[in-house]
């Protein structure tokens, strides 16, 4: 394997420059997936049938805390990325854990909202309208929860195997997906939420 | 035994039972030839476990041969329903399966699968890859496309076949009035072969941007790869649209959701939308490979070389695009305003005209040449006409107000036939025949090759041509039956008629492959047909690693430069290759999938758990395992290169 020393050690092969850009496209695939999420809710959004609309049920509270939440791991995978490049593994590892922390509080706050929806009456049978919320948001919730054992393995083959073209070119795909899931949050929020209470 | 009742079939009939024996005694026969022969060892080695493209391809054009004769089967049983008015061959109930799994078949396991298993095997040589970028989700793309259609097709012996046609428009999928679990396969059928052709779609991207041989520039590439690229692009694009329908369609019927409901907010048309926001792109998925194989072998027995390459590669990226703003010809009689049909309308009638370029510069490449009538430029000779009237009744289809008359007739059926038919199927068996002493180290014969193509193109005009005129008079399709005022019956005659010559055709391409096994010479050479591409410069059949050195390549036919210019193709040295090693875990990984979707379907939930399970254990796998490949050494190399003839 040839390793090109002047490129960072995650595109340091030819194998780890064909991962990253599939990634990418594999995250073009990905904003198809979830347009056409946000498509089909767009035209839903009133098809609320007999159940209550968003802005009946929506809480400002545990959008507000998931935002900050998994805005704020966006932050430190991209420190645990660049602890990465500058050969930090205890860093690494640590803001790693961090995020990982982090979307599983996401994921807990998204647990009460999904709880809060059923005691208010809005589950996947009440409407269209409920139907597509709960599925938008459970995919971006599974997509999560995915990511999520995902990066816990990424974080043990560091532990173990420390920083080489493998382990590092995955940790930055991963990254990728992380930050990925950010963006469709913030779509959700400005979209689905804010639009919703309006 | 309240279990076992959910397996039964809801309309049982006695060819289904035959079916079931027969289906049993090719099970057995197939085990039981494995085992006496010992193949199960060289079966799981060679085939089940590898990741080497040019078997991966094999395997799924032998899918789509096997797929093939399933649909055409649906095809003549269709055929043989309506060829005489008021028959009672089938019923309607069963006449809704047989076209729904035509359709499903021929599209989705047949045309998709032959397409991606030419691309399999033909594009890393094209560009002088020694694999895809990507050996391992190669696998399992085929595998998981393997599963899917195996759970498609087991659906008329256990359950039920899906019977709301291949669109699968709501309501008239939903629960109310498709009581089976037959659409429930429908959608894991999809679903799952889906996952395997988005794998697939980005997989062919990465390797042709990233691994192609030193000197071949995106404008040097083979126009088939250039077909390949474009069409893979398309796949990324359109399959999540098809991934979420077909989620938002399971959850509709199995967790009675309200998406497509016509009840609670929700909207039947959304289906209908996003089932052709993928499907119309599907159809240039579907034809985009077919124009790539056209023009290399247009170029090949023309003697020269490809008539207008940029407007090509331009015209192709232009349908790609357009491709994806079309969608809503399809249902013009659906009652949007005139603004929105209008506007559709026009963009259908305009991607006629880069298709229209593409014809000309075909029709310009043969202008001159020394034209050799081989059975692939026969098929290809065939095409532009045949594919020419199927693009014209397009049109016609694409007129919104003339539409409200075509909608649903028979004329629409005609007209897709007629540019799928001479269109994909005219290509893959062109293609099929062109690299099959690629692929085997043999020539198919020509002469049965030629009876093929005579009794293919002459039965596929007295099959669908009748149905332009008996569209027009009126006969609606998927309809059962008709009665015999109508005046449909001759017609219908005539079209069963042409299926049967379809059929005798597609039993001598079979009878061919048997043939030339037996009898064709084996010392063909490495280029058999005085090819122009980079897969010829290799011996036949191909070494498992492809080329002993990379080539270097300085045009779009460096094949050809390299035997009529002096263009120096293997410069470098025999070095030691790096290659990939075969996994189980895909086939593993497939058939756990395969166990997902059987239990979904029948709402089996710890079948469900249990296998999801399973398919996340094989990822956990994955990640943790170590597998850097193995290396062939130069005398490997040397020796075997010897043997085939290969290496100057």
């Amino acid at each position: 394997m040839k390793l090109n020393n002047t490129e960072p050690l995650e595109y340091s092969t030819n194998q780890n420059q064909m991962n990253i850009l599939g990634f990418w496209i594999f995250l073009g695939a990905e904003i198809m997936l979830f347009g056409t999420l946000f498509a089909s809710f767009f035209t839903l959004e009133n098809g609320v049938g007999s159940g209550p609309s968003g802005a009946e049920v929506f809480e400002i509270t545990p959008v507000i805390l998931e935002t900050v939440i998994l805005l704020t791991s966006s932050f430190t995978i991209g420190l645990a990325i660049h602890a990465m490049r500058i050969n930090n593994k205890k860093a690494t590892l640590a803001f790693l854990g961090i995020t990982l922390l982090l979307g599983l509080s996401f994921l807990g706050v998204e647990v009460y909202e999904f709880i809060h929806y059923y005691h208010v009456g809005v589950t996947l049978q009440t409407s269209a309208f409920s139907a597509i919320l709960l599925t938008t948001l459970g995919t971006h919730g599974a997509h999560v929860t995915f990511g999520l054992f995902w990066g816990l393995f990424i974080f043990l083959q560091i532990k173990k195997r420390g920083f080489t073209p493998e382990t590092t070119n995955k940790s930055f795909i991963f990254s990728l997906y992380w930050h990925f899931l950010d963006v469709v949050w913030i779509f959700i929020f400005s979209f689905i939420y804010l639009k919703g209470m309006m | 035994m309240e279990f076992f009742d959910r397996f039964a079939i809801p309309h049982p009939s006695p060819m289904i039972y035959a079916s079931m024996v027969a289906i049993g005694l090719v099970l057995i026969a197939i085990v039981i030839g494995l085992t006496y022969f010992k193949k199960w060892g060289y079966l799981w080695r060679e085939w089940l476990t590898t990741v080497d493209h040019k078997r991966i391809g094999m395997m799924y054009i032998i899918s789509a041969l096997l797929m093939l004769f399933r649909g055409g089967a649906d095809a003549v049983m269709m055929r043989l329903q309506t060829a005489v008015p008021d028959n009672t061959f089938l019923d309607a109930q069963h006449y809704n399966e047989v076209f729904t799994t035509h359709g499903v078949v021929m599209i989705i396991f047949m045309a998709m699968a032959f397409i991606i298993g030419m691309m399999n095997f033909v594009v890393p040589l094209q560009i002088g890859a020694r694999d895809v970028a990507f050996p391992r989700l190669n696998a399992i793309s085929f595998w998981l496309y393997f599963a899917g259609a195996m759970l498609f097709n087991i659906s008329f012996v256990i359950g039920g076949s899906p019977d709301a046609g291949w669109t699968n428009y709501f309501p008239l999928a939903g629960t109310e009035f498709s009581e089976t679990v037959g659409v429930n396969y429908y959608m894991w059928a999809l679903q799952i072969s889906g996952i395997g052709t988005l794998m697939t779609g980005i997989n062919f991207i990465v390797t042709i941007l990233k691994m192609r041989a030193p000197g071949m520039t995106l404008m040097k590439m083979p126009m088939f790869t250039w077909s390949a690229l474009i069409t893979n692009v398309i796949i990324v694009f359109a399959f999540p649209v098809l991934t979420i329908a077909l989620l938002m369609g399971t959850l509709d019927r199995q967790f009675g959701t309200h998406f497509f409901a016509s009840t609670n907010g929700g909207m039947d048309m959304l289906w209908a939308n996003l089932f052709w926001v993928w499907g119309h792109p599907e159809v240039y998925i579907l034809i985009l490979p077919a124009f790539g194989i056209y023009s290399e072998v247009i170029a090949t027995f023309s003697q020269r070389n490809l008539y207008g390459y940029k407007s090509m590669v331009g015209s192709m990226v232009l349908i790609s695009f357009m491709s994806f703003l079309v969608w809503v010809h399809h249902f013009f009689t659906m009652g949007h305003g005139p603004l929105v049909n209008g506007i559709f309308s026009i963009t259908t009638m305009a991607i006629a005209v880069p298709t229209g370029i593409k014809i000309f510069n075909w029709l310009l490449t043969m202008w001159k040449g020394k034209i050799r009538f081989t059975v692939p430029m026969l098929y290809s000779i065939g095409f532009i006409p045949l594919f020419t009237i199927g693009g014209v009744t397009g049109v016609m289809l694409a007129m919104a107000s003339a539409d409200y008359q075509y909608h649903n007739t028979m004329f629409l059926v005609a007209h897709f036939h007629n540019v799928i038919i001479p269109g994909v199927v005219f290509a893959m068996l062109a293609g099929l025949t062109y690299w099959w002493p690629k692929m085997f180290g043999f020539m198919l014969n020509e002469r049965i090759g030629k009876w093929g193509f005579w009794f293919l193109s002459i039965g596929f005009c007295l099959a669908f041509f009748p149905m332009y005129i008996t569209g027009l008079d009126g006969q609606a399709r998927r309809m059962y039956t008709y009665s015999e005022e109508t005046g449909f019956g001759p017609l219908n005659m005539l079209s069963f008629f042409g299926a049967g010559l379809m059929a005798i055709a597609f039993i001598l391409i079979v009878y061919n492959v048997y043939y030339s096994f037996r009898h064709s010479p084996r010392n063909v050479g490495q280029d058999p047909w005085n090819a122009r591409s980079l897969e010829w410069a290799t011996p036949n059949p191909v070494p498992h690693y492809n080329f002993a050195v990379t080539p270097v390549v300085n045009s779009s036919e460096a094949f050809w430069d390299s035997k009529k210019n002096g263009h120096q193709l293997f410069k470098n040295k025999t070095e030691k290759i790096h290659m990939p090693n075969n996994s189980g875990l895909p086939i593993i990984l497939a058939g756990l999938f395969f166990v997902f979707g059987f239990s979904f379907v029948f709402g089996i939930w710890p079948g469900v758990i249990i296998a999801a399970l399973g398919i996340f254990g094989c990822m956990a796998y994955r990640t943790f395992e170590k597998d850097n490949g193995h290396y062939i050494p130069v005398e490997e190399i040397e020796e075997t290169e010897k043997k085939l003839g290969g290496a100057k």
